[in-house]
Protein backbone atom coordinates (compact mmCIF):
# COMPACT_ATOMS: atom_id res chain seq x y z
CA UNK A 1 0.00 0.00 0.00
CA UNK A 2 2.72 2.38 1.15
CA UNK A 3 4.42 1.40 -2.10
CA UNK A 4 1.67 2.69 -4.14
CA UNK A 5 2.06 6.13 -2.67
CA UNK A 6 5.84 6.44 -2.35
CA UNK A 7 6.12 5.23 -6.72
CA UNK A 8 3.66 8.33 -7.46
CA UNK A 9 5.92 10.50 -4.84
CA UNK A 10 8.95 9.79 -6.45
CA UNK A 11 7.32 10.33 -9.95
CA UNK A 12 6.41 13.72 -9.38
CA UNK A 13 9.57 14.96 -7.62
CA UNK A 14 11.55 13.26 -10.39
CA UNK A 15 9.17 15.56 -12.78
CA UNK A 16 9.32 18.47 -10.56
CA UNK A 17 13.29 17.57 -10.64
CA UNK A 18 13.04 18.18 -14.33
CA UNK A 19 11.34 20.66 -14.42
CA UNK A 20 12.70 23.26 -11.84
CA UNK A 21 12.14 26.46 -13.62
CA UNK A 22 8.26 25.73 -13.14
CA UNK A 23 8.59 24.97 -9.53
CA UNK A 24 11.15 28.54 -9.39
CA UNK A 25 8.42 30.43 -10.79
CA UNK A 26 5.63 29.49 -8.13
CA UNK A 27 8.33 30.40 -5.33
CA UNK A 28 9.28 33.71 -7.37
CA UNK A 29 5.42 34.84 -7.54
CA UNK A 30 5.06 34.00 -3.60
CA UNK A 31 8.28 36.52 -2.89
CA UNK A 32 7.32 39.25 -5.69
CA UNK A 33 3.70 39.37 -3.93
CA UNK A 34 5.02 39.72 -0.67
CA UNK A 35 7.69 42.16 -1.93
CA UNK A 36 4.92 44.48 -3.66
CA UNK A 37 3.19 45.53 -0.45
CA UNK A 38 5.48 47.72 1.11
CA UNK A 39 5.73 49.19 -1.75
CA UNK A 40 2.07 50.13 -1.93
CA UNK A 41 1.64 50.79 1.57
CA UNK A 42 4.53 52.37 2.32
CA UNK A 43 7.59 52.03 4.50
CA UNK A 44 5.87 52.57 8.30
CA UNK A 45 7.16 49.55 10.18
CA UNK A 46 4.30 49.29 12.78
CA UNK A 47 1.53 48.67 9.55
CA UNK A 48 3.97 46.44 8.35
CA UNK A 49 4.60 44.25 11.00
CA UNK A 50 0.68 44.40 11.85
CA UNK A 51 -0.08 42.89 8.32
CA UNK A 52 2.80 40.67 7.52
CA UNK A 53 1.07 37.61 8.72
CA UNK A 54 -2.41 38.30 6.49
CA UNK A 55 0.29 39.50 3.22
CA UNK A 56 2.38 36.43 3.95
CA UNK A 57 -0.48 34.09 3.84
CA UNK A 58 -2.72 35.46 1.27
CA UNK A 59 0.50 35.16 -1.18
CA UNK A 60 0.98 31.56 0.05
CA UNK A 61 -2.43 30.85 -1.27
CA UNK A 62 -2.12 32.60 -4.18
CA UNK A 63 1.30 30.72 -5.28
CA UNK A 64 -0.32 27.39 -4.18
CA UNK A 65 -3.26 27.84 -6.89
CA UNK A 66 -0.58 29.10 -9.34
CA UNK A 67 0.88 25.65 -8.63
CA UNK A 68 -2.16 23.61 -8.94
CA UNK A 69 -2.17 23.36 -12.54
CA UNK A 70 0.69 21.18 -13.13
CA UNK A 71 -0.84 17.95 -10.73
CA UNK A 72 -3.26 16.18 -13.03
CA UNK A 73 -3.14 18.81 -15.79
CA UNK A 74 -0.02 17.21 -17.56
CA UNK A 75 -0.60 13.31 -16.81
CA UNK A 76 -3.57 14.20 -18.07
CA UNK A 77 -2.58 15.38 -21.44
CA UNK A 78 -0.24 12.61 -21.80
CA UNK A 79 -2.42 9.92 -20.57
CA UNK A 80 -0.44 8.69 -16.92
CA UNK A 81 -3.22 9.48 -15.39
CA UNK A 82 -5.26 6.89 -17.65
CA UNK A 83 -2.28 4.45 -16.33
CA UNK A 84 -2.22 5.18 -12.95
CA UNK A 85 -5.73 4.46 -13.24
CA UNK A 86 -5.63 1.08 -14.56
CA UNK A 87 -2.61 0.45 -12.22
CA UNK A 88 -4.42 -1.99 -10.45
CA UNK A 89 -3.65 -0.16 -6.91
CA UNK A 90 -5.88 1.99 -5.05
CA UNK A 91 -6.10 5.51 -7.01
CA UNK A 92 -6.87 7.57 -3.31
CA UNK A 93 -3.04 6.47 -2.40
CA UNK A 94 -1.58 7.50 -5.70
CA UNK A 95 -3.11 10.94 -5.68
CA UNK A 96 -2.10 11.17 -1.82
CA UNK A 97 1.66 10.27 -3.12
CA UNK A 98 1.09 12.83 -5.52
CA UNK A 99 0.19 15.48 -3.29
CA UNK A 100 2.86 14.93 -0.90
CA UNK A 101 4.95 15.70 -3.79
CA UNK A 102 3.42 18.83 -4.28
CA UNK A 103 3.52 20.13 -0.91
CA UNK A 104 7.19 19.29 -1.18
CA UNK A 105 8.07 21.10 -3.93
CA UNK A 106 5.62 24.29 -3.14
CA UNK A 107 4.48 23.89 0.39
CA UNK A 108 7.86 23.16 1.94
CA UNK A 109 9.67 26.01 0.03
CA UNK A 110 6.99 28.04 0.53
CA UNK A 111 7.50 27.77 4.45
CA UNK A 112 11.25 27.88 4.16
CA UNK A 113 11.11 31.08 2.59
CA UNK A 114 8.74 32.63 4.51
CA UNK A 115 11.73 32.94 7.12
CA UNK A 116 13.21 35.43 5.05
CA UNK A 117 9.98 36.92 5.00
CA UNK A 118 9.11 37.61 8.56
CA UNK A 119 12.53 39.11 9.02
CA UNK A 120 11.91 41.57 6.09
CA UNK A 121 8.25 42.65 7.84
CA UNK A 122 10.99 42.83 11.14
CA UNK A 123 9.13 40.52 12.78
CA UNK A 124 9.93 39.40 16.14
CA UNK A 125 10.97 36.09 16.83
CA UNK A 126 8.15 34.79 18.17
CA UNK A 127 5.53 35.38 15.94
CA UNK A 128 7.91 34.88 13.37
CA UNK A 129 8.35 31.13 14.70
CA UNK A 130 4.71 31.02 14.74
CA UNK A 131 4.36 32.23 10.92
CA UNK A 132 6.60 29.58 10.00
CA UNK A 133 4.78 26.56 12.01
CA UNK A 134 1.20 27.98 11.04
CA UNK A 135 2.45 27.50 7.28
CA UNK A 136 3.96 23.94 8.30
CA UNK A 137 0.61 23.08 9.61
CA UNK A 138 -1.31 24.87 6.79
CA UNK A 139 0.40 24.64 3.48
CA UNK A 140 -0.29 21.06 3.13
CA UNK A 141 -3.95 21.15 3.61
CA UNK A 142 -3.86 23.90 0.89
CA UNK A 143 -2.22 20.87 -1.47
CA UNK A 144 -5.15 18.64 -0.78
CA UNK A 145 -8.01 21.28 -0.73
CA UNK A 146 -6.46 22.38 -3.88
CA UNK A 147 -6.15 19.05 -5.50
CA UNK A 148 -9.97 18.58 -5.39
CA UNK A 149 -10.40 21.71 -7.47
CA UNK A 150 -7.75 21.08 -9.62
CA UNK A 151 -9.57 17.49 -10.13
CA UNK A 152 -12.92 19.20 -10.86
CA UNK A 153 -11.96 21.27 -13.39
CA UNK A 154 -9.70 18.98 -14.76
CA UNK A 155 -9.89 19.32 -18.50
CA UNK A 156 -12.31 21.95 -18.52
CA UNK A 157 -11.06 24.87 -20.88
CA UNK A 158 -10.73 28.28 -18.72
CA UNK A 159 -10.11 25.77 -15.54
CA UNK A 160 -7.45 27.97 -14.63
CA UNK A 161 -9.85 30.98 -13.61
CA UNK A 162 -12.85 28.21 -12.23
CA UNK A 163 -10.15 26.55 -9.91
CA UNK A 164 -9.72 30.22 -8.24
CA UNK A 165 -13.11 30.70 -7.94
CA UNK A 166 -13.20 27.03 -7.02
CA UNK A 167 -10.93 26.44 -4.32
CA UNK A 168 -10.48 29.98 -2.75
CA UNK A 169 -13.75 30.08 -0.74
CA UNK A 170 -12.44 26.82 0.88
CA UNK A 171 -8.99 28.27 1.45
CA UNK A 172 -10.87 30.53 4.55
CA UNK A 173 -10.67 28.50 7.04
CA UNK A 174 -6.72 27.94 6.50
CA UNK A 175 -6.19 31.85 5.62
CA UNK A 176 -8.27 32.74 9.02
CA UNK A 177 -6.60 30.39 11.36
CA UNK A 178 -3.09 30.51 9.85
CA UNK A 179 -3.28 34.56 10.14
CA UNK A 180 -4.82 34.56 13.29
CA UNK A 181 -2.17 32.37 15.22
CA UNK A 182 0.67 34.84 14.24
CA UNK A 183 -1.63 37.49 15.46
CA UNK A 184 -2.25 36.21 18.33
CA UNK A 185 1.18 35.75 19.39
CA UNK A 186 2.00 39.04 18.40
CA UNK A 187 -0.13 40.30 20.82
CA UNK A 188 1.41 38.44 23.23
CA UNK A 189 -1.12 35.28 23.70
CA UNK A 190 -0.72 31.69 23.22
CA UNK A 191 -1.18 30.72 19.12
CA UNK A 192 -1.73 27.17 19.91
CA UNK A 193 -5.61 26.68 19.60
CA UNK A 194 -5.34 28.23 16.42
CA UNK A 195 -2.67 26.06 15.62
CA UNK A 196 -4.09 23.07 16.63
CA UNK A 197 -7.30 23.97 14.61
CA UNK A 198 -4.96 24.37 11.50
CA UNK A 199 -3.30 20.98 11.94
CA UNK A 200 -6.96 19.50 12.69
CA UNK A 201 -8.12 21.02 9.46
CA UNK A 202 -4.72 19.79 7.75
CA UNK A 203 -5.56 16.27 9.42
CA UNK A 204 -9.41 15.99 8.13
CA UNK A 205 -8.45 17.39 4.30
CA UNK A 206 -5.91 14.80 4.37
CA UNK A 207 -8.54 12.26 5.08
CA UNK A 208 -11.04 13.29 2.88
CA UNK A 209 -9.50 15.20 -0.01
CA UNK A 210 -8.57 12.21 -1.19
CA UNK A 211 -11.83 10.51 -1.86
CA UNK A 212 -13.17 13.32 -3.35
CA UNK A 213 -10.11 13.85 -5.52
CA UNK A 214 -10.38 10.01 -7.11
CA UNK A 215 -13.92 10.24 -7.57
CA UNK A 216 -13.58 13.29 -9.40
CA UNK A 217 -11.11 12.45 -11.78
CA UNK A 218 -12.91 9.45 -12.34
CA UNK A 219 -15.39 11.88 -13.89
CA UNK A 220 -12.94 14.20 -15.63
CA UNK A 221 -11.35 11.29 -17.40
CA UNK A 222 -14.79 10.25 -19.18
CA UNK B 1 -12.80 -14.55 -19.08
CA UNK B 2 -14.45 -10.44 -19.84
CA UNK B 3 -18.08 -10.49 -20.95
CA UNK B 4 -20.25 -7.21 -22.12
CA UNK B 5 -23.55 -7.14 -21.41
CA UNK B 6 -26.43 -5.32 -22.92
CA UNK B 7 -23.88 -2.35 -23.49
CA UNK B 8 -25.07 1.17 -24.99
CA UNK B 9 -23.23 4.34 -25.19
CA UNK B 10 -24.37 7.96 -26.02
CA UNK B 11 -21.72 10.57 -26.73
CA UNK B 12 -22.88 14.31 -27.03
CA UNK B 13 -26.71 12.86 -27.87
CA UNK B 14 -25.25 10.66 -30.44
CA UNK B 15 -26.10 6.93 -29.71
CA UNK B 16 -22.62 5.01 -31.00
CA UNK B 17 -23.54 1.70 -30.10
CA UNK B 18 -26.92 -0.13 -27.96
CA UNK B 19 -27.44 -3.85 -26.92
CA UNK B 20 -24.20 -4.99 -27.32
CA UNK B 21 -23.28 -8.11 -25.86
CA UNK B 22 -20.16 -10.05 -26.58
CA UNK B 23 -17.64 -12.39 -24.48
CA UNK B 24 -14.17 -12.50 -24.60
CA UNK B 25 -12.46 -16.15 -23.60
CA UNK B 26 -9.04 -16.96 -22.80
CA UNK B 27 -6.68 -16.93 -25.63
CA UNK B 28 -8.83 -15.28 -27.83
CA UNK B 29 -7.85 -12.02 -29.83
CA UNK B 30 -10.68 -9.73 -30.88
CA UNK B 31 -10.29 -7.29 -33.20
CA UNK B 32 -13.02 -4.19 -33.18
CA UNK B 33 -13.32 -3.18 -36.56
CA UNK B 34 -15.94 -0.03 -37.39
CA UNK B 35 -15.75 3.73 -39.58
CA UNK B 36 -14.43 6.62 -37.40
CA UNK B 37 -16.53 7.73 -34.97
CA UNK B 38 -18.14 4.28 -34.48
CA UNK B 39 -17.41 4.09 -30.99
CA UNK B 40 -14.30 1.98 -31.20
CA UNK B 41 -12.59 3.80 -28.74
CA UNK B 42 -15.33 4.46 -26.62
CA UNK B 43 -15.97 0.43 -26.36
CA UNK B 44 -12.35 0.01 -25.67
CA UNK B 45 -12.57 2.42 -22.92
CA UNK B 46 -15.86 1.32 -21.38
CA UNK B 47 -13.91 -2.12 -21.49
CA UNK B 48 -11.31 -0.50 -19.52
CA UNK B 49 -13.63 0.94 -17.08
CA UNK B 50 -12.63 4.25 -17.60
CA UNK B 51 -15.93 5.16 -19.14
CA UNK B 52 -19.21 4.29 -17.45
CA UNK B 53 -21.95 3.22 -20.28
CA UNK B 54 -25.03 4.93 -19.99
CA UNK B 55 -26.40 1.07 -20.36
CA UNK B 56 -25.20 -2.17 -19.35
CA UNK B 57 -22.13 -3.22 -17.85
CA UNK B 58 -19.04 -5.26 -18.06
CA UNK B 59 -18.32 -8.57 -16.19
CA UNK B 60 -15.04 -9.84 -15.00
CA UNK B 61 -14.99 -13.34 -13.88
CA UNK B 62 -18.67 -12.64 -13.26
CA UNK B 63 -18.09 -9.32 -11.43
CA UNK B 64 -18.82 -5.51 -12.31
CA UNK B 65 -15.54 -4.50 -13.01
CA UNK B 66 -16.35 -0.98 -11.61
CA UNK B 67 -16.99 -3.12 -8.03
CA UNK B 68 -13.28 -4.98 -8.77
CA UNK B 69 -11.47 -2.00 -10.15
CA UNK B 70 -7.97 -2.89 -8.52
CA UNK B 71 -8.16 -6.55 -9.25
CA UNK B 72 -9.26 -5.88 -12.68
CA UNK B 73 -7.01 -3.52 -13.26
CA UNK B 74 -3.73 -5.56 -12.05
CA UNK B 75 -5.13 -7.99 -14.28
CA UNK B 76 -5.41 -5.43 -17.42
CA UNK B 77 -3.06 -3.69 -19.94
CA UNK B 78 -4.38 -0.73 -21.67
CA UNK B 79 -2.93 1.09 -24.38
CA UNK B 80 -4.60 3.96 -25.98
CA UNK B 81 -4.27 6.75 -27.90
CA UNK B 82 -2.22 8.49 -25.51
CA UNK B 83 1.02 6.77 -24.94
CA UNK B 84 1.16 7.66 -21.09
CA UNK B 85 5.00 8.68 -21.78
CA UNK B 86 6.51 11.86 -19.96
CA UNK B 87 8.35 14.01 -21.93
CA UNK B 88 10.66 15.09 -19.23
CA UNK B 89 11.44 11.87 -18.09
CA UNK B 90 14.00 9.03 -19.84
CA UNK B 91 12.62 6.04 -21.84
CA UNK B 92 14.38 3.53 -19.20
CA UNK B 93 12.48 6.02 -15.94
CA UNK B 94 9.33 6.20 -17.76
CA UNK B 95 8.80 1.99 -17.55
CA UNK B 96 10.35 1.94 -14.15
CA UNK B 97 8.06 4.49 -12.61
CA UNK B 98 5.12 3.24 -14.43
CA UNK B 99 6.31 -0.71 -13.02
CA UNK B 100 7.03 1.10 -9.97
CA UNK B 101 2.91 2.53 -9.97
CA UNK B 102 1.73 -0.97 -10.72
CA UNK B 103 3.51 -2.38 -7.92
CA UNK B 104 5.40 -4.67 -10.36
CA UNK B 105 9.31 -5.50 -8.86
CA UNK B 106 11.83 -4.85 -11.92
CA UNK B 107 15.03 -4.49 -12.25
CA UNK B 108 17.15 -3.07 -14.90
CA UNK B 109 17.66 -5.50 -17.10
CA UNK B 110 14.45 -6.64 -17.46
CA UNK B 111 13.39 -2.63 -18.49
CA UNK B 112 16.53 -2.70 -21.21
CA UNK B 113 15.23 -5.94 -22.52
CA UNK B 114 11.35 -4.72 -22.97
CA UNK B 115 12.89 -1.31 -24.52
CA UNK B 116 15.88 -3.52 -26.50
CA UNK B 117 12.71 -5.67 -28.37
CA UNK B 118 11.35 -2.63 -29.31
CA UNK B 119 14.74 -1.60 -30.61
CA UNK B 120 14.76 1.77 -28.15
CA UNK B 121 17.59 0.58 -26.20
CA UNK B 122 19.98 2.66 -27.43
CA UNK B 123 18.08 5.97 -26.89
CA UNK B 124 17.08 4.19 -23.14
CA UNK B 125 18.82 7.40 -21.34
CA UNK B 126 17.47 9.91 -23.78
CA UNK B 127 14.53 12.18 -22.35
CA UNK B 128 11.22 11.32 -24.39
CA UNK B 129 10.39 14.58 -25.28
CA UNK B 130 13.50 14.35 -27.26
CA UNK B 131 12.22 11.00 -29.46
CA UNK B 132 9.90 11.19 -32.10
CA UNK B 133 6.29 10.38 -32.32
CA UNK B 134 7.07 6.61 -33.55
CA UNK B 135 9.79 6.48 -30.30
CA UNK B 136 7.49 7.43 -27.97
CA UNK B 137 4.80 4.85 -29.08
CA UNK B 138 7.55 1.91 -28.69
CA UNK B 139 8.14 3.47 -25.10
CA UNK B 140 4.45 3.03 -24.72
CA UNK B 141 4.24 -0.57 -26.08
CA UNK B 142 7.54 -1.57 -24.25
CA UNK B 143 5.43 -1.80 -21.08
CA UNK B 144 3.50 -4.76 -22.74
CA UNK B 145 6.98 -6.68 -23.06
CA UNK B 146 7.48 -6.23 -19.46
CA UNK B 147 7.10 -9.55 -16.66
CA UNK B 148 3.70 -8.64 -15.74
CA UNK B 149 0.46 -10.27 -14.58
CA UNK B 150 -2.28 -8.42 -16.86
CA UNK B 151 -3.55 -11.00 -18.83
CA UNK B 152 -6.24 -9.11 -21.06
CA UNK B 153 -4.62 -6.60 -23.24
CA UNK B 154 -6.42 -3.64 -24.24
CA UNK B 155 -4.74 -1.89 -27.23
CA UNK B 156 -6.37 1.50 -28.85
CA UNK B 157 -4.86 1.64 -32.56
CA UNK B 158 -1.35 0.07 -31.36
CA UNK B 159 0.15 0.13 -34.77
CA UNK B 160 -0.25 3.70 -35.11
CA UNK B 161 3.18 5.38 -36.34
CA UNK B 162 4.94 1.83 -35.92
CA UNK B 163 7.34 0.83 -38.50
CA UNK B 164 7.50 -2.66 -39.95
CA UNK B 165 9.81 -3.83 -37.07
CA UNK B 166 7.54 -2.78 -34.15
CA UNK B 167 4.82 -4.03 -35.93
CA UNK B 168 6.60 -7.94 -36.14
CA UNK B 169 7.73 -6.90 -32.33
CA UNK B 170 3.86 -6.62 -31.36
CA UNK B 171 2.73 -8.77 -33.05
CA UNK B 172 4.93 -11.13 -31.72
CA UNK B 173 4.04 -10.04 -28.17
CA UNK B 174 0.34 -10.60 -29.25
CA UNK B 175 0.83 -14.15 -30.15
CA UNK B 176 2.38 -15.19 -27.18
CA UNK B 177 0.06 -13.46 -24.78
CA UNK B 178 -2.46 -14.57 -26.74
CA UNK B 179 -0.94 -18.07 -26.65
CA UNK B 180 -0.01 -17.71 -22.89
CA UNK B 181 -3.85 -18.01 -22.16
CA UNK B 182 -4.42 -14.22 -22.26
CA UNK B 183 -7.26 -12.10 -24.37
CA UNK B 184 -6.30 -9.09 -26.63
CA UNK B 185 -8.86 -6.45 -27.73
CA UNK B 186 -7.59 -3.90 -30.29
CA UNK B 187 -8.43 -1.97 -32.88
CA UNK B 188 -6.44 -0.96 -36.05
CA UNK B 189 -7.36 0.97 -39.16
CA UNK B 190 -4.66 -0.61 -40.76
CA UNK B 191 -4.23 -3.80 -43.12
CA UNK B 192 -2.65 -5.96 -40.21
CA UNK B 193 -1.52 -9.39 -41.07
CA UNK B 194 -2.98 -10.87 -37.55
CA UNK B 195 -0.58 -13.41 -36.22
CA UNK B 196 -3.33 -15.58 -34.53
CA UNK B 197 -6.86 -16.53 -35.68
CA UNK B 198 -8.61 -12.94 -35.01
CA UNK B 199 -12.66 -12.72 -33.54
CA UNK B 200 -13.74 -9.34 -35.27
CA UNK B 201 -16.37 -7.49 -33.51
CA UNK B 202 -17.88 -4.94 -36.61
CA UNK B 203 -19.72 -1.71 -34.85
CA UNK B 204 -21.96 0.05 -36.71
CA UNK B 205 -21.83 2.92 -38.97
CA UNK B 206 -21.95 5.29 -36.85
CA UNK B 207 -25.24 7.17 -38.07
CA UNK B 208 -27.35 8.80 -35.62
CA UNK B 209 -30.43 6.74 -34.74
Amino acid sequence: MIRTLLAAAHRDLLLGLRQRSDVANVLLFFVIVVTMVPLGVGPDKDLLRMIAPGVVWVAALLASILSLGRLFALDYADGTLEQIMLSGQPLSLAVLGKIVAHWLITGAPLTALSVVLALMFDMALVPGVTLVASLLLGTPCLSLIGAVGAALTLGLRGGGVLITLLVLPLYVPVLIFGAGAVDASAGGLSPASHLMLLGGLTLAAGALAPWAITAALRVSVE
Amino acid sequence: MLEAVDLQCERGHRRLFDRLSFAVTAGQCTQIVGDNGAGKTSLLRILCGLLRPTHGEVRWHGRRIDRVRDEYGADLAYVGHLNGVKDDLTAAENLRTWAASCGLNVGGDQVAEALRLFSIDQFAQWQAGHLSQGQKRRVGLARLAMPQQARIWILDEPFNALDRHGVETLNRLIAQRVGGGGAVILTTHQAWQAPVPVVRLELGTGRPG
